[in-house]
């Protein structure tokens, strides 16, 4: 690979790490008593904002609690991450497509199961509820959307990359970019000795 | 040639769709608020300086016990009327004449929660005499008179906890109801004292029928009726077709006892309970009741005398229904049924189900067919429960969420308060479409239409009470304004006119055409129909007394002096008694009247009035004394002295009148 490559895909894996510290996704909520609107942040650790009081919210149509413990990915998502960031480091040394190739395989993977692990929590939250709750809607389940925006009952509830989710697409296109032009550059010399 | 933008375009895709996908998702970011205040709103709402609004608004204080009156449509508050409060400001519960109007079983109590202002009715129809209110605390109801603005009577519910569903009236107020949001064991001492888990067995409810006499105000309990273990909400009463029948929502027929918010919250259906209240009345009057223990007090408050008067009743009127069927109903009602509103031809009833997805609306006749056929689906504690279907006019789908009270206008439209989804919802009563919805800021309780719970609504207006405010007014500390909401109703369209913010918690609110009002208000009292004990009609009537340790000062007060002004030889250990008279004959001119170290209050006297301020100095030395109501050029001026000696002195007791028109 060109050396340019390499640093790019040195440069990408490096800013995986910001992950470790940034905000991942964000959900926000806002219904008519909120009108300054709920949010949670989730880190590659914990999560971060108004859970609280949604927990308090929750507990009226019987949704389960929200809490770090909760969940083991908070204990071995750094890990993953800074695999990932090694990983694509090491691939910048050895200098192989193959490399770089298994490195935006791997990367699509943990983002496509990431999202896979959030709808997964998503629909246990939204659908697992408390039979004795006090409000009980008739064929209403309460699944936060995976992305975008979706009511439920009062609240408008918007589901969003943040930082660190922008972050991720961005590492996955700018590795991809250079892939596209390592190959470009690949069949151009095979091309070119062919022609030969 | 292409095979490399066929590889990496695909890898392209798998990662850019995301991106793509959520660019393109509409409404993906949360925007935020805003209130749409369109039109000529502020026109709408413009009271010009010195003109008068249109209608008075009866808003009661919630957790201050008190009752706020509002101008609408301006939203101004005119008067915070004392009720079941001590209001320093006006001497209210500290004066020895108005301390008996807190007097109860438990002793003078100084505060209640007051829910839900009721006018009085003639034909159904608000007259402008009276407003009722209720006490949910120590479980008590008071009456308003209108034509002073003062709490004129109040009487203690014996058999009663939490007085919540009170006090609606009948159609000619003859009665006002009180009724049990917590049951409890009644009877004897022994009776009483049980174990909390036995509440299905022991804890009973009471509906109480008061009756205010109609002359002079005074209220006693008529009747009451025992009912099951449950928790009565709210009420109304029929009118037309259904004049004599009354409707109560109650919840936890769960019949829970801890963790309500999820005990009492798990059947599908509670009920509404209808009662017939002609039946009772007869029952009663032909001697069908039982005497029974339930001591309580009544005060009334004497206007020939500016002094309440507690009369001590030991027991009370009870019908058991289990002795007279057909005395009360029960009516499915889907989850924990809140408000509890009939409309104004009395046709319909409109059970809100707080925790409920629709709103169910009973019509009368069903209901008469219903019992007459006996159509029952079961019975709940030996009460009949009517079937749902049977007495169901239809229901509401889906208008919204945490429904909780209904008022109506005068087109056959309801207007719902949700909670939940802090908005109001408009809908037809007959076809019970629902026509508009309004956002309120935010999460209403009860609304208001002028008239609107009685035989003619006013419908120009109905008004939000909501319970929190956030960011709608400037911030003052952790604890913000509460809030109320006018939108005019006149239109097709709801539309909001206004925000304005109200002392204690605006619960429930009535309105009515200021004109009904007006021409009953009193200017002042007349000195010579004041037959108060201590009144000095003239300053010529001005004197001293000692009484063992009691001093007795009969005083007056016209502009700008009292009489005596100069007051020597009260010793410490003494109880001095001022009897203040306000000798002034004109509208609108107290006098205040306040003494240094007094450990009550000051008093507020109006023209004509009588009142005492009970002293007790605690240091020797002068102690002044001045009025607090500006009540003229020279009010600075109006003021004196009270010299205190030692327990053993023996200055004599004088008091010094240089007065413009008295002869010492």
């Amino acid at each position: 690979m060109k050396p340019i490559s390499r640093v790019m895909i040195a440069l990408a894996a490096l800013s995986l790490l910001v992950l470790l510290v940034a905000p991942i996704w964000r959900i926000d909520l806002q219904a008519p008593q909120y009108p300054e609107g709920l949010y949670i942040q989730i880190f590659a650790d914990h999560f971060h904002g108004d859970t609280e009081k949604i927990n308090g919210l929750n507990h009226y149509i019987g949704m389960a609690t929200i809490h770090d413990e909760m969940f083991p990915e908070f204990t071995y998502l750094p890990k993953v991450i800074m695999a990932l960031a090694i990983f694509g480091v090491i691939a910048a040394l050895w200098g192989k497509r193959q490399g770089l190739f298994a490195g935006l395989i791997t990367l699509t993977l943990f983002g496509l199961w990431a999202l896979y692990d959030m709808w997964k929590w998503g629909y246990s939250y939204g659908h697992d509820l408390d039979p004795r709750a006090a409000i009980k809607v008739e064929g209403m389940v309460y699944q936060p959307p995976l992305i975008g925006h979706k009511k439920l009952l009062n609240f408008d509830a918007w589901s969003t990359p943040d930082i660190g989710g922008w972050l991720l697409f961005g590492v996955m296109g700018m590795l991809a970019v250079v892939y596209f032009l390592e190959l470009r550059e690949l069949f151009r010399r095979r091309d070119a000795k062919m022609n030969t | 040639m292409k095979r490399p933008l066929i590889y990496t375009g695909t890898m392209l895709g798998i990662v850019g769709g995301a991106f793509l996908l959520m660019n393109s998702l509409p409404g993906c970011r949360p925007g935020t608020t805003k209130t749409v205040v369109t039109g000529d709103a502020a026109a709408k709402v413009y009271v010009k300086p010195g003109t008068h609004d249109e209608f008075y608004n009866f808003v009661s204080g919630g957790f201050s016990g008190q009752l706020a009156v509002y101008g609408i449509p301006s939203g101004r508050l005119l008067r915070e009327i004392p009720v079941f409060s001590l209001d320093p400001e006006s001497g209210y519960g500290f004066s020895e004449e108005t301390k008996g109007m807190l007097s109860t079983t438990y002793g003078n109590i100084p505060w209640d929660d007051s829910h839900h202002p009721e006018l009085s009715q003639t034909d159904g129809v608000p007259d402008g005499k009276w407003c009722f209110i209720n006490g949910n605390n120590t479980p008590r109801i008071a009456l308003i008179d209108l034509g002073v603005f003062r709490t004129t009577s109040i009487i203690e519910i014996p058999n009663s906890a939490g007085n919540h569903s009170s006090p609606f009236t009948t159609g000619n107020s003859e009665y006002v109801v009180a009724g049990t949001r917590f049951s409890v064991p009644m009877g004897d001492e022994a009776q009483r004292d049980v174990p909390i888990n036995s509440y299905k067995e022991n804890f009973k409810g009471t509906i109480s029928f008061i009756h205010p006499e109609p002359e002079t105000g005074k209220m006693s309990v008529a009747f009451q009726i025992k009912t099951p273990g449950v928790n009565f909400d709210l009420s109304h009463a029929g009118k037309g077709p259904s004049e004599g029948w009354f409707f109560f929502s109650c919840y936890n027929t769960e019949q829970a006892y801890s963790l309500l918010e999820v005990n009492a919250s798990q059947k599908d259906k509670d009920f509404v309970m209808a009662v017939n209240w002609k039946l009772a009345e007869q029952l009663a009057k032909d001697g069908k009741g039982k005497r029974v223990p339930g001591k309580h007090h009544s005060n009334w408050w004497n206007e020939e005398t500016h002094s309440s008067e507690t009369t001590v009743y030991d027991d009370v009127l009870q019908l058991d229904p289990a002795e007279h069927p057909g005395l009360l109903y029960f009516m499915p009602c889907p989850k924990s049924p809140h408000g509890c509103d009939v409309d104004p031809t009395g046709n319909y009833i409109v059970g809100s189900g707080k925790l409920a997805a629709l709103l169910p609306v009973f019509k009368f006749d069903k209901i008469q067919k219903a019992i007459a056929d006996k159509d029952f689906e079961g019975e709940f504690a030996g009460i009949p429960v009517l079937r749902y279907e049977s007495v169901l006019h239809g229901e509401v789908k889906k208008p919204g969420l945490g429904p909780l009270h209904t008022e109506f206008d005068d087109k056959g439209n309801a207007y719902t308060s949700m909670f939940v989804s802090s908005e109001i919802v408009k809908w037809n009563v007959e076809s019970l479409e629902i026509l508009d919805r309004v956002p309120t800021y935010y999460s209403i309780g009860h609304l208001s239409i002028p008239g609107g719970d009685s035989k003619k609504p006013w419908g120009k207006y109905v008004i939000a009470y909501n319970k929190i405010t956030k960011d709608r007014y400037l911030p003052t500390g952790p604890e913000l304004t509460q809030s109320a909401q006018l939108y005019s109703i006149d239109g097709e369209k709801m539309e909001l006119l206004l925000d304005f913010p109200t002392t204690g918690e605006p619960h429930y609110a009535q309105a009515i055409p200021a004109e009904l009002v007006k021409p009953r208000e009193v200017k002042f009292y007349k000195i010579e129909e004041n037959h108060h004990p201590y009144v000095a009609k003239g300053e010529k009537e001005t004197k001293i007394e000692r009484r063992g340790k009691e001093v007795h000062v009969w005083m007056t007060c016209i502009r700008s002096h009292f009489a005596p002004d100069n007051i020597e030889g009260v010793k410490l250990g003494d109880e001095v008694y001022f009897h203040l008279t306000n000798l002034e004959q004109d509208w609108d001119v107290p006098h205040g009247f306040a003494i240094k170290g007094a450990v009550n209050a000051e008093l507020l006297v109006m023209p004509g009035e009588t009142q005492t301020l009970k002293w007790v100095p605690s240091k020797v030395g002068m102690w002044p004394m001045y009025c607090t109501d500006f009540c003229s050029a020279l009010h600075q001026e109006m003021s004196g002295y009270v010299r205190v000696s030692p327990a053993g002195s023996n200055v004599p007791l004088t008091a010094q009148t240089l007065s413009v028109d008295a002869e010492m």
